[in-house]
């Protein structure tokens, strides 16, 4: 489904990412972990040709991201606030989205239905902007936002990060059944490495914009990573 | 304890993004700052000469009649320009700072506004030009400490009544009939205020009074900043109570209903935008200065054009000018979500002609002004939406500025509209229109001159499509960039 090659960015001459070869199969629950910098948000935002590469592409879907806009009908995602309407409601906001992908509101009002458990009754009927939720909330809205439109592809970053623990555990159930079920590829970010040993099926470290790490999720995966990750904090720079 | 607020106020001003603007842009605003200081100046040194001149009586007397309507502008100068103390509050708020210490310095801080002291370049010049004409020192004293008082007690009115908006809207509305009202001379509210200036000067001492109110003003600003100085109080964000809207009937616009239904909330809900709109209103009204002889300077036959302009291009100017701004915040949904730029630059395009079509059947009432100032505002109507529709969305692929909606910061004179290719582009947008016009009426008669702009504007209808493929390839170009000084609030 994603293809990575030869892909580079750098700012100056520090060089932020770069990963040579790196192949995402169709419906895959893929996670990626590392610590900040690592380059997880910059990663995404590549697949979203929100920033250039300096060298290299990514080809969504036989779409390369940077050349065409063809990947933009299958391909969604939640990166941070700024993927939200702050003046819009939230039910005016998953409209929007709907529209934007050829969803009505009766198509939207369907899939908004089988999260209300997700939504826990404090997102629709509110009578709030999107600007005065709390954060979690928002979060909440962002991600059921991007599963809008039957999408191929949902790329989530940190989307465990500021959501309270029922909630996390039910978001969980909600990526693992959106790729076994439905042949979604699904794109993680964590710094939780319980979560995505949980929810994914394969795992990519990145440390200092390379693959260091490229495990098929297994009972061991979990103690493998913590290993990693502890001692790479003692690792000389 | 000082020391640390005054460290922080200027790295916050010295390291903020907007600090790091293009030289020249600094030296235009340096320059725009002389000019205000310059008319200050000229009016505080020339006001007494001009009113002699003009043998209206005693030049003193007169300035006090229409000090009521100086201060009021100068209360909603203030209400819309001058920015609140309480940002950056926050951080302090659990630092061991006593929270006395951290209002006082907020509120001593709004004292050295420019709000402030650019009067003195009117009052000082003023009170010397008196004292040189042998008015008795000490009532010019009075009267000059009650005029810095008042100055002063608007500068704590505005802090205290600032952002409750349905104040200001009542408080402009009773102006506006107090102008009306003056104007045809039904009631002139002047009699009734010059005397209390009058007293100033002529019983010196009450120069007290106002003294004593600016006390009362500081101390309940600053009991009123003190008590609400949490984070659900007046530091909280106001949450009013919202509703859905569906506006359904954009919908058979297809994709472009879908953003216009969004533009629409996005004027109808936040401070910046609604701003922008009645900034845009307020132009349908320029026309008058040039259309009644009012200014002089403005008679010249190619000024009904530039009126003709800015008379109907008020939202274009005032909205148009900041797309893509408008929707910093959430651009990246905007570069990721399934659209076509096409679209998007489309349904803005609709939302300034549709502004533009309503400004003219507004502005029909300058048929009063004879058929020339009508045909000037519909010539004007026809280049906006033939020409300066394309310009503005062209320009604005360059606008980079983060628009705050929620806050009326910057609304106006921002620098980021300024920049070396938008003030280019300000020239086929004003002056274009202006030498074509002059060519018409001069070679043939002002009638060719309306033809030739007007012809010029529909020129611009058939070129739609061409305009609309440069202008999104140009956007296609700036996207990183612009997407990068988005993020840089």
């Amino acid at each position: 489904m994603i293809t990575v090659h030869n892909l580079t960015k750098k700012y100056n001459t520090n060089t932020v990412l770069n990963i040579g070869h790196l192949e995402i199969p169709k419906g895959q629950s893929f996670g990626l972990v590392g610590n900040n910098g690592a380059g997880k948000t910059t990663l995404f935002s590549l697949l979203l040709d929100l920033i250039q590469p300096s060298s290299g592409h990514i080809i969504n879907n036989e779409v390369q991201v940077d050349q065409s806009e063809e990947w933009k009908p299958f391909t969604s995602a939640f990166i941070d606030e700024s993927f939200l309407i702050g003046y819009l409601t939230p039910e005016e906001y998953f409209y929007f989205i709907g529209e934007l992908r050829g969803r009505n509101k009766a198509d939207v009002d369907t899939l908004l239905a089988n999260y209300a458990d997700f939504f826990h009754g404090e997102i629709l009927g509110q009578k709030k902007y999107l600007r005065d939720l709390s954060k979690g909330n928002q979060k909440k809205v962002g991600i059921v936002a991007s599963f809008i439109g039957n999408p191929e592809v949902v790329i989530l970053d940190e989307p465990f990060a500021n959501l309270d623990p029922t909630t996390q555990i039910r978001l969980k159930g909600i990526i693992k059944d959106l790729a076994a079920k439905e042949g979604v590829t699904v794109l993680v970010s964590s710094h939780d490495l319980i979560h995505v040993t949980e929810v994914c099926e394969r795992i990519v470290v990145l440390n200092k914009g390379e693959v260091v790490k490229d495990i098929h999720t297994s009972a061991e995966t979990l103690k493998e990573l913590e290993a990693f990750f502890a001692g790479s904090s003692y690792q000389p720079q | 304890m000082f020391k640390h607020f005054l460290g922080l106020q200027w790295k916050s001003f010295y390291r903020s993004a907007s600090f790091k603007t293009e030289i020249w842009f600094k030296i235009l605003m340096a320059l725009g700052a002389l000019y205000f200081i310059a008319v200050f100046l000229g009016l505080g040194f020339g006001a007494y000469f001009m009113i002699d001149e003009a043998g209206w009586g005693d030049p003193l007397r007169v300035v006090n009649r229409f000090m009521v309507y100086y201060l009021t502008f100068d209360l909603v100068f203030r209400y819309m320009l001058q920015k609140m103390p309480v940002t950056n509050i926050k951080p302090l708020l659990y630092l061991p700072f006593k929270k006395s210490q951290v209002v006082n310095f907020s509120l001593g801080k709004t004292v050295v506004s420019f709000f402030n002291w650019s009067h003195a370049f009117f009052f000082i010049p003023f009170s010397v030009v008196l004292l040189t004409k042998d008015y008795p020192f000490a009532q010019v004293v009075g009267w000059h400490l009650a005029m810095m008082a008042i100055i002063y007690c608007n500068n704590f009115i505005n802090v205290m009544v600032n952002n409750k908006d349905a104040i200001f809207y009542i408080f402009a509305g009773v102006i506006i009939m107090a102008g009306v009202s003056q104007y045809y001379e039904w009631f002139d509210i002047t009699l009734y205020a010059q005397p209390i200036f009058d007293y100033f000067y002529d019983m010196p001492w009450t120069a007290i009074v106002p003294w004593a109110l600016l006390l009362v003003l500081y101390f309940s600003a600053f009991g009123y900043f003190k008590k609400h100085m949490y984070l659900d109080g007046g530091l909280a964000k106001k949450h009013t109570e919202v509703r859905t809207e569906n506006l359904d009937w954009l919908n058979r616009f297809g994709n472009l209903g879908t953003f216009l239904k969004n533009d629409i909330k996005l004027i109808k809900r936040n401070k910046r935008s609604r701003t922008a709109v009645l900034t845009g209103f307020f132009f349908i009204f320029y026309g008058l200065l040039f259309f009644t002889g009012a200014i002089e300077a403005y008679d010249g036959p190619f000024w009904k054009i530039f009126a003709g302009i800015f008379v109907t291009g008020g939202f274009l100017f005032s909205f148009g000018q900041y797309v893509p701004s408008w929707d910093s915040s959430y651009y990246p949904l905007m570069m990721s979500q399934n659209i076509k730029y096409r679209e998007y630059l489309s349904s803005k395009w609709y939302l300034i002609i549709i502004a533009t079509v309503i400004s003219t059947i507004l502005a029909t009432f300058y048929v009063y002004f004879g058929w020339e100032a009508y045909a000037a505002v519909l010539v004007g109507a026809i280049y906006n939406i033939g020409i300066n529709s394309y310009l503005v969305l062209w320009g604005g692929a360059y606008v980079k500025t983060p628009i705050e909606l929620t806050s009326n910061k910057k609304a106006f004179g921002d620098k980021q509209a300024f920049n070396a290719k938008t003030l280019l582009l300000t020239l086929p947008k004003l002056l274009l229109p202006m030498v074509i016009y002059a060519i018409g009426h001069f070679l043939i008669s002002p009638l060719a001159g309306y033809l030739f702009v007007a012809a010029f504007g529909l020129m611009g209808f058939v070129f739609k499509e061409r305009a609309f493929k440069m202008i999104e390839g140009i956007y296609k170009k700036e996207k990183y960039k612009t997407l990068l000084a988005y993020k840089q609030k």
